[in-house]
């Protein structure tokens, strides 16, 4: 066993992420339109129940089948390839898209969800979550983080499923509706 | 001929023409002062102190609630963090390789026609894992104010010079050792609305990878000995004075090169990781898919 190293401390986004860490096509995990492709939308609110116009989320997730996907182009998307994970910056109205597939299970009876991290102008770190899709309820009810939770918290972390077929999930930083958000250490 | 020249600079959209005298007046709304605000990351400080002392645990990150940064008021959980177990996905990190990132992208000072004002520094360092694992072959994004302190943004409103050959952006994979190096200027301290006569001590904001994706970070990298840190909110929302250390690079004259750069080091260690051997057994060597 190695000696365990201390980790260095995050700090805020800041308000100037704008011109670099969006890149073309950042939210596109696929092309919209892409067969099986599916929105993912959702709007930031702050406590006191305002949009935040300033948040960047990543999203990152396995495929369709449930696979792991390893491989390099996320930055240079080629229109193709699923890379399994996405950057939106949202807008002036708070709002973020990607475009995606549902993810599948991870191992049979598996909950399927994305993993989300969270960064905004005046938070201090970023935030960890979880996207459950809300469809299988029986893996829902046997997922171990949601087991963990009151039904009220739970509900933050299951998405919508829209007419369209696409997920609407909302984050809410603080006050009633707070998303739930993970430690992992 | 020197006519052409000012025509030509002139037309350069780039630059703003220089804005009135009248623009120069802080234009802050906020009345509160420097002196309440230190008087407030003051108490805090001496508070975390105490509870050490007392046998409280060291903080190794930022509070989220930390209201001398008062932009995040409202936006901090109230809640407690939910503990979780990272599960599947959460144990392994997006892959990215030399097709993402061009290798140019780790040099700022070469991104337009001519050198960018302020002084040239290197930065290099290694991202390492809690075990003290090297990071190999994974992304590094970085962004900075250009040497007078002014973000290509159109955000901010800051009335100091733009560099027309500096846009403060840049990108590297990190090599088998974990290492990391960019070629870029000086970034200079800026002035910010959060009260009246605040401004942040030069920074370099740093985003990492690490082989999973729970050890996600986005942090910035200060130099040392700036008088600006027990002024500044953002720094200070790390309260505990060690952790607010390893944000600061060293300056390091093995890094510095002859009549070219002045070097800093910066090593980042990442959490974790999490994830078992036999896990990583079975998706291969971790972090050196390229």
């Amino acid at each position: 066993m190695s000696t365990k190293l201390v980790p260095t401390p995050g700090q805020t986004v800041g308000p100037f992420y704008g011109y670099a860490l969006p890149f073309e096509k950042d939210n596109e995990l696929l092309p919209p339109g892409f067969p099986g492709s599916i929105r993912l939308q959702g709007t930031v609110y702050d406590g006191a129940g305002h949009t935040i116009p300033d948040a960047i989320l990543e999203i990152w997730q396995p495929d369709a089948d449930g696979k792991i996907v390893q491989r390099t182009g996320s930055l240079v998307r080629d229109g193709y390839t699923f890379t399994g994970w996405g950057r939106g910056a949202v807008g002036n109205s708070g709002v973020f898209t990607f475009t995606t597939v549902n993810p599948g299970p991870t191992k049979p009876g598996a909950a399927p969800f994305i993993s989300v991290a969270l960064f905004a102008r005046g938070l201090t770190n970023r935030l960890f979550t979880r996207i459950y899709l809300p469809e299988d309820t029986e893996a829902l009810a046997n997922d171990p983080l949601l087991g963990s939770l009151d039904p009220e918290r739970r509900k933050t972390l299951i998405a919508r499923r829209d007419p369209d077929g696409g997920l609407t999930w909302d984050i809410r930083l603080q006050g009633e509706g707070e998303t739930v958000f993970l430690d992992f250490q | 001929m020197p006519e052409d020249i000012t025509a030509e600079l002139e037309s350069e959209e780039l630059v703003p023409p220089a804005e009135p005298k009248a623009a120069h007046q802080p234009l802050d709304k906020a009345i509160e002062s420097q002196a309440d605000l230190s008087a407030e990351i003051s108490a805090i400080g001496e508070a975390y102190r105490r509870a050490l002392k007392d046998g409280g645990q060291p903080e190794i990150q930022p509070r989220l609630d930390y209201p001398p940064y008062r932009s995040s008021i409202l936006r901090h959980p109230t809640k407690s963090l939910q503990h979780a177990d990272p599960e599947t996905i959460e144990l392994y990190s997006p892959a990215f390789g030399h097709q993402d990132v061009h290798a140019l992208e780790s040099d700022l000072t070469i991104q337009h026609n001519g050198e960018p004002l302020g002084e040239r520094i290197i930065v290099s360092g290694k991202v390492l894992d809690g075990d003290g694992r090297p990071v190999a072959g994974q992304l590094v994004e970085i962004w900075q104010a250009n040497s007078s302190g002014r973000y290509i943004h159109k955000r901010d409103q800051h009335p100091a010079p733009i560099d027309p050959n500096f846009t403060g952006i840049g990108r590297c994979i990190t090599g088998p050792d974990g290492s990391y190096r960019f070629t870029t200027i000086k970034p200079g301290a800026y002035p910010w609305k959060n009260h009246l006569n605040a401004w942040r001590p030069a920074h370099i904001h740093f985003s990492l990878f690490g082989t999973e994706f729970t050890q996600r970070i986005i942090t910035q990298m200060y130099f040392p000995g700036d008088q600006l840190f027990p002024l500044d909110p953002i720094y200070q929302t790390i309260v505990d004075q060690d952790a607010r250390d390893r944000l600061v690079a060293t300056y390091d004259h093995s890094i510095t090169e002859p009549e070219w750069a002045l070097g800093y080091n910066w090593d980042i260690v990442l959490t974790g990781p999490k994830r078992t051997w036999t896990e990583n057994e079975a998706l291969g060597a971790a972090g050196d898919e390229e």
